[in-house]
């Protein structure tokens, strides 16, 4: 029998880390941590957990990587599989779910800078950790990861001077002759105030304020690597002017500098876009629909609340999740499966929740892209379509078909695992419920699910009914409706 | 049991308890709520595609100017001759498909289309393009609009996208269109095979036919799941499809095969969507020789000409029309990364067996002045001449025989003539 769960401790980990499995579960049990505050401590606390999950990688009782050489610094599809398999075992799964988060935020996209780069370089540019590249280059990935629950100011300057960020938003070549447009414009709109909250000059300004943010290529062999680099040269010295506040005071205007102070202009627009007033509700929302609910009305007045705490807080991210994973309204019921499943989440929940042993994340890659994401290669700046975006024809089938592939190599272990439930179909779709935890079906949806149990023969539960039913039902469980909502 | 069509669709898909395949009523259903089998394939250009490169004014001293290395040179365009305004016009060296389109009548060029205070941003301007409303970009599409007029019920195949997700454009209030982006591999699997595919298959059906009023975000995956269901058999047909002409080996070739075979296997399907990237072309635009804007350029001609040439070939040109577009245009001046950033009024290509071919519009003058209504910004880009929702007017009225004021919320002076 699977162990009970609280449901609200089982809510808790579907939305801020990727769902429990049974082994985690069971952890959990002699941690002490099955209370659900004891569950939001231990997860905003990802310090206090090793970050060994790189280390466990091609061990035995872990889901499996396919790749004769792998290499997730130099292979993109290697550097996926990576990633998913931190989604699958991280003991920190607040902060890998922060971090999906911030590169759905920051979307930046492999194949451009392949394109400028090569392959290999965009690869390491975007996943490279510093304690295993030659040249100590942390890659994008690993710079959303340290800051997934940091500073968000912080973050956004990490960014600014993020190589691969001036690959894909052109930084690299915005100098003062011909200033480039590209990263000041989604600056405003997409990373903090947001569309229809600056104007046309404000990008003309930006772009100027940005001019010699560049990058440079020091070290040689393969610890030559890009970095950001003040270029003072390419720097535009004279004032801009912006139509909202740059300074405290409520200055709109970053001064005429000397070219070899012209670095400030940047970590000035920097402070006021996220000191912005428009900055702290965005972000409130968009965590609001991430952690509370993506599908009703948002709650006004705990959008302002998460909004007041970034300010109060200096733009701490932290406390502004902790906010709401401790309001009532995250632990309201109502709110339950209220948000469509990302890709990313829902084949790393079914892979916690109906086993993974003998199955490699692999596997999961061109699924995933037939269901429409991609990891390290969004659509474009903005991210990925959240909530319905995520559902069409194809990609629904996508979702069904990988749920008929992942049962098909579970169904040994599943067949097990059934046995002492096997009595009649409604004991085994009991444990299945309770295993997989989808939004209740109404009564037809659970006699369809019974019918096709029974469907082909009187039901007698051996082995061999088993090895055929239990895979199909995680199949129809996994494909249905209820089991896309988180 | 017997079963009427009001019931078939009325009851969704669940009915469909005793065989797999779709009953042969359903490309009826679809082809009697068209006009014959017409069809619209909309071809967006996503990123915002440079119209000054792709339709070159080639004798304009300040493209040159403007543009030092990145001006595709007056001796490698392909004319097309001159427009209204006395302009002469040259498309880009490698639309050498287009232009033996263009020479037989079969393309018209739209130059200046676009709106008022174009947005710069791509997913505003995007969605503008998408729900043909300026003022409120975030609602349904304006061929989700027209879906929505056909008359009830609407066939499921009656809009395709081939890309992964559902564009705006094709967003409906009561129409859920499929996104097929590959139609071989549109298909329901199981763990298990011969009876028991079965039973999964008709158990699936039963549970997405839940569709709880009070859930309604439950109710819409599990529409789209029944979307899958009734598309499914069909489209299976169209993965088998064998073209007269072999289309390049790309993503918007293989999408325009798809689309032809559909058309070939008489789907039923009126509005298909297909897409292409690349055209954010801040840096390294390439526009010449082997450049990235030049591949681009390629790879549309190429996949333009293949479609073009099958369709021909199947006697079903006169029931295609293509309609291109792309969220803005660039800036005129190229910038220090040899590349142009986000700027406004762009170019709208038309193609098919009814277009009546050729340029119209007038091109814009790119001299710097404050008289010269051809440009905007301070002259730093282009302005639009013909307002591009009085180029979907004329679709919706003269292709799709829709009503174009109720599906576009308001009329729009006539404009160019194509059809």
């Amino acid at each position: 029998m699977a162990p009970q769960r609280d449901e609200e401790v089982a809510h808790l980990f579907r939305r801020a880390g990727f769902g429990a499995s049974e082994s985690e579960i069971a952890q959990f049990t002699r941690l002490g941590i099955l209370s659900f505050s004891s569950a939001v401590s231990y997860l905003l606390n990802p310090e206090a957990q090793d970050d060994d999950v790189d280390s466990h990688i091609r061990q035995p009782g872990y889901v499996g990587i396919t790749s004769a050489a792998f290499s997730p610094t130099s292979v993109i599809n290697d550097a996926r599989q990576r990633w998913l398999f931190r989604m699958v075992h991280s003991k920190q799964p607040l902060q890998e779910k922060m971090t999906l988060f911030w590169h759905n935020h920051f979307a930046t996209a492999q194949s451009k800078i392949a394109g400028d780069t090569s392959n290999e370089e965009a690869t390491r540019l975007l996943a490279a950790k510093a304690s295993e590249d030659p040249g100590g280059f942390r890659g994008q990935l690993e710079l959303l990861r340290a800051n997934a629950l940091g500073n968000f100011r912080d973050l956004l300057i990490g960014i600014a001077q993020d190589p691969a960020m001036l690959f894909w938003l052109d930084g690299r070549s915005n100098v003062r002759q011909k200033p480039q447009e590209n990263f000041a414009r989604e600056l405003m709109e997409l990373f903090t105030m947001g569309v229809d909250t600056f104007a046309e000059s404000d990008v003309y300004a930006g772009a100027r304020v940005f001019t010699g943010w560049n990058l440079s290529r020091p070290g040689s062999g393969a610890a030559q690597h890009y970095q950001f680099s003040y270029v003072a040269n390419n720097h535009e010295t004279t004032a801009k002017e912006f139509t909202f506040a740059i300074y405290p005071d409520g200055s709109h205007v970053i001064p005429a500098r000397a070219a070899s102070a012209g670095m400030q202009d940047g970590l000035d627009l920097l402070n006021a876009v996220a000191a912005h007033p428009k900055t702290g509700p965005r972000l409130a929302r968009k965590l609001y629909g991430f952690f509370i609910n993506e599908v009703d009305e948002p709650d006004a007045a705990l959008i302002d609340d998460v909004a007041a705490v970034y300010y109060s807080s200096g733009f701490e991210i932290a406390p502004m999740v902790r906010r709401l994973l401790l309001s009532s309204q995250f632990r309201d019921p109502a709110n339950y499966y209220k948000r469509y499943a990302w890709p990313a989440e829902f084949v790393v929940r079914a892979l916690k929740e109906v086993g993974f042993t003998g199955f490699s994340v692999g596997d999961a890659l061109t699924p995933m892209a037939n269901m429409g994401q991609q990891l390290l290669e969004p659509p474009n700046v903005s991210g990925w379509s959240l909530g319905k975006g995520w559902f069409s024809t194809g990609a629904m089938l996508a979702r069904m078909n990988f749920g008929s592939q992942l049962a098909t190599n579970q169904r040994f272990a599943l067949r097990d695992s059934f046995r002492s439930v096997n009595s009649t179909p409604e004991s085994v779709l009991t444990e299945a419920l309770d295993r997989l935890l989808p939004a209740d079906y109404d009564a037809g949806g659970r006699t369809a699910l019974t019918d096709y149990l029974r469907a082909g023969g009187s039901w007698t539960g051996s082995d061999a009914q088993l090895l055929t039913k239990v895979a199909g039902l995680m199949h129809l469980i996994m494909g249905s409706g209820e089991y896309q909502l988180v | 049991m017997p079963m009427t069509r009001r019931d078939f669709v009325r009851g969704g898909v669940a009915a469909f308890t005793v065989s797999f395949a779709a009953p042969r009523f359903l490309s009826e259903l679809a082809i009697a709520q068209g006009q014959g089998r017409r069809n619209l394939v909309v071809l967006y250009l996503s990123g915002g595609n440079d119209a000054l490169s792709m339709v070159v004014p080639y004798t304009d001293p300040q493209y040159f100017a403007r543009r030092p290395t990145l001006a595709v040179p007056a001796a490698n365009v392909l004319q097309i001759g001159t427009d209204s305004s006395g302009r002469a016009i040259g498309l880009h060296p490698r639309l050498t498909g287009l232009r033996t389109i263009f020479n037989g009548g079969r393309l018209a060029v739209l130059q200046r289309t676009g709106y008022a205070n174009s947005s710069r941003s791509h997913f505003e301007g995007t969605d503008i393009w998408s729900t043909a409303d300026p003022s409120s970009p975030g609602g349904f599409g304006w061929l989700g609009r027209y879906l929505d007029r056909l008359p009830s019920p609407v066939d499921s195949l009656a809009a395709w996208s081939t890309t992964g997700s559902v564009p705006r454009t094709l967003l409906a209030r009561t129409v859920s269109v499929p996104a097929i982006p590959n139609a071989a591999t549109y298909a329901f699997s199981s763990p298990n095979g011969g009876a028991d595919a079965g039973f999964a298959r008709d158990s699936a059906i039963r549970i997405a036919s839940h569709l709880p009023v009070d859930q309604p975000h439950l109710a819409f995956v599990n529409a789209t799941a029944q979307s899958a269901f009734a598309t499914l058999d069909r489209v299976g047909q169209v993965g088998a499809y064998r073209s007269t002409v072999a289309y390049p080996n790309n993503g918007l070739a293989l999408a325009l095969k798809t689309v032809a075979g559909a058309m070939v296997n008489q789907v039923g399907t009126k509005v298909f969507w297909v897409q292409t990237g690349g055209f954010d072309t801040h840096a390294g635009q390439g526009t010449n020789a082997n450049g990235s804007y030049a591949g681009l350029m390629g790879t549309l001609d190429g996949a333009l000409s293949a479609f073009y040439a099958d369709l021909l070939n199947q006697g079903l040109l006169g029931d295609t029309l293509v309609l291109q577009f792309s969220e803005f245009s660039r800036r005129i001046d190229e910038n220090a990364s040899q590349g142009t950033d986000h700027g406004a009024a762009g170019v709208m290509l038309v193609l098919g067996g009814g277009v009546r071919g050729g340029l119209y519009g007038t091109a814009p003058n790119l001299r710097i002045a404050s008289d010269n209504p051809t440009l905007e910004n301070n002259g730093t880009d282009v302005r639009f001449e013909t307002d591009f929702r009085s180029v979907y007017a004329t679709v919706i009225d003269r292709w799709l025989g829709a009503d174009p004021t109720a599906v576009l919320g308001a009329s729009f002076p006539a404009g160019p003539a194509f059809l």
